[in-house]
Formats: structure tokens, C-alpha cells, sequence
């Protein structure tokens, strides 16, 4: 096609009908790129919104508030809400500190070391991730209940469990170590530095994006999460986390009463982790683009 | 199949290359099978030969001891002990009185109880002191079926270390010979953060893996074969027994138990999860993928903005969105008002209502939720794909669209593979998006009654989850489901990873 149009003039023309189309595909990307934003945050800004709508309580056909007021976050704090954010938080920095360290040790050992065992563990773990994670559920929540961890007391066994399984959530960090050279590592073994030494004063410096990758996952997991909470809670309110909680006020017989809550308590569940988020952006998605690409 | 040489293999063009590879992948099946039988039968006769080697070396050890290394056949440590190496002597031996310990104390008639799950269960006894019938608890199936393994795993552990232990005599006999010194308790402790360094690592994530993930999964393998559930729990009303591959033979029987039989709800369940692992992985995958280069798009200004849009998204905790997205989908919700209220519609539109709406909203509800991750994902691999080779095919004439096809599309397949087979078999298993949208509602009248109430969104997961709670939990049906993901998970994977590119031509595209 090119090759054919040899003269001046229409090559000029295509130039011109170039830049015009390239206009017109901008604007079409543009108006795209807004109605995707729009889809995207019409959830959130609804739900920001109706947390502070007071003339109802219940599902309305409107987003803008006809009487706008804090009565919401204020009656949060009569109800458990408050006891549900510290358990949601305590078991998140718990596990942020001690997944971390776990998944670390773990995902260093197989990269760095070569020993007998190394491949037959990785492939067990590669099957037993096969199997439904909800499955050992049963049995653990009889165990923590003969532990007493559970109804009232369910913090300590949801940190428990999400801490003691964590090893097998390696991959991601393993890719990263991966990439950092051996020669560093056998260099300062030469120099006299122990194994130990080389992580310490080698290894985890140069790994700070890897780092903060895992806290910031691993302080998201329980932050967010459901089912386990719901079933080691075993509906005692005060062993929920904020997730379990908040999903109660949705049920058919509460929404009605408490649906301008829910929202209240998710703006104040939800801005922290965003907030944090926000901030340590760059590294989860260094994180994440890098996972996705190992596998 | 015809085997193909490299050279045709590169004629082929890419669909038939894969066709090539799937059709041999199968032609394979049956040479693999009569391989795989040959290699175990090899195994087999390895291990034998191990075994009988193994228990030679023993022997060999026995006779040419001292009294110290005969003794550790009996008490452990002992050979160490007596040349001075304290620590791992005195190691060994605890490990052994705590087994015995362990096995007087219980181990023992956790093991006798093991083939019978226990004899009686809690009883109600007349207490005449207190003139009421209070609850006896005599044996536990549950306790017996977790300490049961619990000791198996404990014995297996003892031989190991028993192994161990006559071999640290042959080389405390290796090293007196050649005249070296033995290995101190603080050389011991040394190596520990040196040379030994990824026993130290390995040791706390290892046994919270084999705690908290290998034994409840063995557990609740052993479960299949079992009738606990609810009602059956072994802890406070009737014990649970074997019962064999009767569990099994209930999943896959064709009889009509109250609506259609089990195989059929399971069959349309098992349905329903392929199909929703496959839309919610290519939907997201395919959109998301335009939406990274909708903005990495050149001209397009203001790219961090509309990045920073969508990632938000990721950060709020998916049990808001969900949550509240399914109730802005309610009869009454958001959406169905203002609709309504704007008089376009006269009647609730029945998006969780009706199985066919319910089944296309959550799909198109998981577009809403997947996209910013993929977005992210692919921009970084967008990026990585050589520019030249797009200037180069723009020379050569190409359009946007055969440019897509030949250049992008190909590499981002080739790079993102592995991620799709992950991303395939983790939506098989979503719990969070079906469970907070739809709680697998609207519940399926047809299904067998046997089955819960299973409704038409429900995942194998879900269903799972909903048998095992309540009063009447069949936990042995659950297991038996959990088993039957694994199973499709595996031979889905197993597929995949043979047939994938980026496994087999690794060199490809570099």
C-alpha cells in the first residue's frame, strides 16, 4: 500500500489524514477513558455519599443525600463496630509481621539454596496448592475450639492460621530472588560472612521493594478477608472482623435498618488500607508485573 | 499422531502447532501410561533395592560398632553421647522419651482406635448427686481420626530419626578411623547459621505447612471415606465410621433422590464453574489488556491519572465493593430504583432473580473487579515488548490490527501463559465474588435434594462451603467435592503445562 502512493501530493494528504484520524481516535480514547473512570468510581463515591445520608436508613433510587449529617459514624460506635476494627486490625499487623518474616525465609531458602530436597518440596507444595484451601477449614476450626480460639477469642486463631500456612505463598518473592546475582552471595562468602550474615547484610537490603511488596499483601489478606473470620467467629459478634460484621448488616432482615451504616463502616474500613496503599503503590505493582510474569 | 520434525513442526502456523501439541499431548496418553507403569515398577525396584541395602548398612553397623553404637539401636543418642557429642545425643534421646511418652500417654489407643473410629459414644448417665442425666463422653471419633494420623505421622518421624541416628555411628566410626576430629555441640550451632543456614529458614514455615495445610488435608482426604458430618460429629452426638467408596458411589450415582439425581447436580455445578473460569479469565484477561493500551496509547495525556483510577479500585477491600455492588443490584437496590424511578422500567429487573441474568452479572461484575489487576499487570509486559518490532512491521505495511495479532498478542500469550493457567484454576476456586454476589443464589429447585440447597451461581467452592455449615453438614460430601476440584484443578494443569509455549520452547523469544 505504501509502496504504490510514490507521488507528493497524496502521501501529503495521508499525512494530513493521519494527524486527523490520530485526532479523532484520541477523542474516542479520551470519552472511553472517562466513562471508565466514571464506571469505576461511581461504586465508591456511592458509597461515600450515602454514608452520610440521614433521612433514611434503607436502599434509595438517588445517590445525592437530601439531608447530609454524620449520624451514621456516630451511631457506629453504639454498636460492636468498634471492637470489630481493633480484631480486624490486630490480626492484620500481627500477620503483616510474621507472614512477612515467614514467606521471606521460605522464599530465600529456594532460591539460594541447593539441597536435596528442594525440588520434591517445591512440587509438593505445587500439589497440595492444588487442593481447596476451605477444605482443612473443618478440621481447624474443631481444633482451635478445643484450643479455645475461636467464637470470642477468634483473633489469636485467625492469626494463627493465616501465619502458619503463609510459607506456601513463596513465588512471587522467590522470582525476586531469583534475580539478585549469586556472585554477591559467593563473593562475600569468600570475604568469611556466613550464610547468615549474607542475608542479613547482603541479601535484605537490596530486597526492599520485596519487602514492603509482602507487609503490604500480607497486611491486606486478613484486612479483607471472609470466610475463615466467619467461620472461626462462629457468629459471636465479638469475635468478628470488620468483613464478617459488616456482611450481618446486609442481611435481608437488617438491611433495611442498617444499610447507611454498612456504607459508613466500609468508608472507614476502606480509607486507611487505600491510603496505605496509595503511598506504596509503586512497589505493588513491581510486585504484582513481576509474579504474573514468572508464573 | 505423526510425529513431526523440527522443521515441519515450524511450518505449521499457530493454531495448527497447537493443535499438533494437544493432539500429541493425547496420542501420548496411553505410551505414557504404559511408561509411567514401567518407571513405577523401576521405582519400585529401586526402592527395594534401597531397602535392602538400608538394612544390610544396619546390620554391617551393628556388628562392627562398639558397645556404644549397639546401644543406640535401642536407646538413641547413645553412640554420640559417648564420643562426646553431647548435643545430638542428648537430641536423639529426648526425641525418644518424648515418643514413648507420647505413646503410653495416648498415642497407643489412638492408633487401637483408628480401624473402628471409636466404640461408644457420649452417653447420658443418671448423676445422683446431682438428681439429672448428664452427658458422658466416652470416645471421639474426631479426635480419634486427627490423633490417629497425628501418631502415624510421630511413628514415621521415630523411624526416620531411629535411621539417622545408626548412621551418625557409622560416621562417628568413618571419622575416629581417619584420625579427623569429631563435629562439637558448637560446631553443631555454628553450621546451624552457616553451611546448615536453610534448615534454620526452612524450619518454622515447614512445620506450619505441615500442621496447618498437610494435616487437615490428609485429614480431610480420610474424610471422604468416612459419614461425618453434623449430625455424625463424634464429638457431642453419634461417632462416625468408615464407610469406604460409598461417598464416591452417592457424587456419581444417576438415581433421582428428591429432583435429579447427584451426578446430575454435580455435573451442572462442575458446568457452570468451567464456564465462569473461562469468561472471568479471558474477559478480564482480553479487556484488561485493552485498557493498558488504551492508556499506554501515544498522545493520550494525563496517563498516571487514569492509572491511579483504576488501582484504586484494587485497595478498597473486596468485601465492600462486592458487597455493596450486589446490593446496587438488588430488586430494591440502586439501580432497580433509579431505573424506576426515571420510569424506563415499570418491573424490577431480576438480576439475581432469574439464573440466566444472575449468571451474566456476575460475570460482568468480575469484569468490574478483575480489570484494574490485569490493567496493571499487562502495562509492565506491554512495555516490554521490543519497539522495534513494531516499527519494523510498520515499514513492512502492517495496521493496527494485523500488528495486534502478530506482534502483541502473540508475546503477551507467550509471556503471560503460566499466569493464565494460575488465574484459570484460582477462579475455579473464587469464593469471594460469588459467595459476596450472589450466595451462589438463586437456589437451583431441580437439584437433588441430597445435594443442600445449591443454587445456579454456586462454584464447586461454594457449594463446598455451604454443605459444611449448619446443623446437618456433610462434611464427607464435602470432602469427597474438595477432592473432585483437586482432581479437575490437577488434570487441567497437567494439560496446560504440557501444551503451554513458554514450557516447551523456552528459548522462543529471546
Amino acid at each position: 500500500m505504501i509502496q504504490s502512493q510514490k507521488s507528493e501530493t497524496p502521501s501529503m494528504k495521508r499525512h494530513m489524514g493521519m494527524k486527523a484520524s490520530s485526532r479523532i481516535s484520541n477523542t474516542v480514547s479520551y470519552v472511553v477513558l472517562v466513562l471508565i473512570s466514571v464506571i469505576w468510581l461511581i461504586p465508591f463515591v456511592c458509597i461515600l455519599l450515602q454514608s452520610f445520608r440521614c433521612e433514611s436508613t434503607h436502599q434509595v433510587g438517588y445517590i445525592i443525600p437530601q439531608k447530609w449529617g454524620l449520624d451514621n459514624y456516630r451511631n457506629l460506635f453504639n454498636t460492636n463496630f468498634p471492637r470489630w476494627y481493633t480484631n480486624t486490625l490486630i490480626t492484620a499487623l500481627f500477620v503483616a509481621v510474621f507472614q512477612t518474616i515467614i514467606v521471606l525465609c521460605m522464599s530465600y531458602t529456594l532460591s539460594r539454596f541447593r539441597f536435596k530436597m528442594r525440588k520434591p518440596l517445591m512440587q509438593f507444595m505445587l500439589i497440595l496448592g492444588m487442593f481447596p484451601g476451605m477444605l482443612s477449614m473443618i478440621i481447624l476450626y474443631q481444633v482451635l475450639k478445643d484450643l479455645g480460639m475461636t467464637q470470642s477469642n477468634a483473633v489469636p486463631g485467625l492469626i494463627l492460621v493465616y501465619i502458619a500456612s503463609s510459607g506456601m505463598g513463596y513465588y512471587v518473592s522467590k522470582g525476586f530472588f531469583d534475580t539478585i546475582s549469586k556472585s554477591l552471595d559467593e563473593a562475600a562468602r569468600i570475604d568469611g560472612a556466613t550464610r547468615f550474615q549474607v542475608l542479613l547484610k547482603i541479601i535484605l537490603p537490596l530486597s526492599k521493594p520485596i519487602v514492603i511488596y509482602t507487609i503490604l499483601t500480607a497486611f491486606m489478606g486478613p484486612w479483607g478477608d471472609f470466610v475463615f473470620a466467619r467461620y472461626i467467629s462462629f457468629n459471636v459478634s465479638a469475635g468478628m472482623n470488620a468483613a464478617v460484621g459488616l456482611y450481618g448488616w446486609l442481611s435481608q432482615d437488617q438491611i433495611s435498618k442498617n444499610y447507611t451504616m454498612f456504607c459508613a463502616g466500609g468508608v472507614l474500613v476502606a480509607v486507611p488500607v487505600t491510603i496505605l496503599f496509595m503511598c506504596l503503590q509503586r512497589y505493588y505493582v513491581e510486585g504484582v508485573t513481576g509474579g504474573a510474569v514468572k508464573g | 499422531m505423526k510425529q513431526l520434525t523440527d522443521l515441519e513442526y515450524l511450518k505449521l502456523s499457530k493454531w495448527k502447532r497447537l493443535l499438533h501439541r494437544l493432539g500429541s499431548f493425547f496420542a501420548s496418553i496411553p505410551h505414557g501410561i504404559v511408561n509411567g507403569l514401567i518407571s513405577l515398577g523401576r521405582g519400585i525396584k529401586k526402592a527395594a533395592v534401597g531397602l535392602r541395602d538400608d538394612v544390610t548398612d544396619i546390620f554391617a553397623t551393628f556388628r562392627e560398632g562398639d558397645w556404644s553404637a549397639k546401644a543406640s539401636f535401642l536407646v538413641m543418642g547413645t553412640g554420640n553421647i559417648a564420643h562426646g557429642q553431647w548435643l545430638r545425643g542428648l537430641l536423639f534421646l529426648l526425641f525418644e522419651v518424648v515418643f514413648i511418652v507420647y505413646m503410653i500417654t495416648g498415642g497407643i489407643y489412638w492408633l487401637s482406635m483408628l480401624p473402628s473410629l471409636g466404640k461408644q459414644g457420649p452417653t447420658l448417665e443418671y448423676d445422683p448427686i446431682y438428681d439429672i442425666d448428664v452427658v458422658t463422653y466416652h470416645d471421639n471419633s474426631f479426635k480419634i481420626l486427627l490423633y490417629g494420623v497425628l501418631t502415624i505421622f510421630f511413628i514415621v518421624a521415630l523411624i526416620y530419626t531411629w535411621r539417622v541416628n545408626i548412621r551418625q555411628n557409622k560416621l562417628i566410626a568413618q571419622i575416629k578411623r581417619s584420625g579427623k576430629k569429631l563435629k562439637s555441640g558448637k560446631d553443631d550451632l555454628r553450621s546451624l547459621v552457616d553451611d546448615q543456614f536453610h534448615k534454620t529458614l526452612l524450619a518454622l514455615p515447614l512445620t506450619g505447612i505441615l500442621l496447618f495445610t498437610v494435616l487437615p488435608i490428609f485429614f480431610m482426604i480420610l474424610v471422604a471415606f468416612t459419614n461425618y458430618s453434623g449430625t455424625n460429629n463424634g464429638y457431642t452426638n453419634n461417632l462416625f465410621t468408615w464407610v469406604g467408596l460409598d461417598n464416591f458411589n452417592t457424587l456419581l450415582s444417576w438415581k433421582a433422590v428428591g429432583g435429579q439425581s447427584y451426578a446430575a447436580t454435580f455435573g451442572e455445578v462442575l458446568a457452570w464453574t468451567l464456564i465462569w473460569a473461562f469468561f472471568a479469565t479471558f474477559t478480564n484477561y482480553f479487556l484488561g489488556m485493552m485498557v493498558a493500551m488504551l492508556i499506554n496509547k501515544k498522545g493520550i495525556k494525563l496517563k498516571k491519572l487514569w492509572r491511579t483510577v483504576l488501582v484504586m479500585t484494587i485497595a478498597v477491600p473486596q468485601f465492600i465493593s462486592l458487597l455493596y455492588v450486589s446490593k446496587m443490584f438488588a430488586k430494591n437496590g440502586l439501580i432497580n430504583n433509579f431505573l424506576m424511578s426515571m420510569g424506563w422500567i415499570t418491573k424490577a429487573l431480576p438480576f439475581w432473580e432469574d439464573p440466566t441474568w444472575a449468571r451474566i452479572t456476575v460475570i460482568l461484575i468480575n469484569i468490574w473487579i478483575g480489570i484494574p489487576y490485569l490493567m496493571l499487570i499487562t502495562t509492565g509486559i506491554l512495555m516490554n515488548i521490543p519497539q522495534d518490532l513494531y516499527e519494523s512491521s510498520r515499514i513492512d505495511g502492517a495496521n493496527a490490527w494485523q500488528q495486534y495479532f502478530k506482534i502483541t498478542l502473540p508475546y503477551m500469550l507467550f509471556v503471560t501463559g503460566p499466569y493464565l493457567l494460575t488465574s484459570f484454576t484460582g477462579n475455579m476456586n473464587n469464593f469471594n465474588v460469588i459467595y459476596l454476589l450472589t450466595g451462589g443464589a438463586p437456589t437451583n429447585t431441580a437439584a437433588s435434594s441430597a445435594a443442600g440447597s445449591v443454587g445456579y451461581t454456586d462454584l464447586l467452592i461454594t457449594w463446598l462451603f455451604k454443605i459444611t455449615t449448619g446443623a446437618e453438614a456433610q462434611y464427607y460430601m464435602a470432602s469427597v467435592i474438595g477432592i473432585m476440584v483437586f482432581v479437575v484443578v490437577a488434570l487441567i494443569s497437567l494439560v496446560v503445562y504440557r501444551c503451554l509455549p513458554s514450557i516447551k520452547n523456552e528459548e522462543d523469544f529471546q
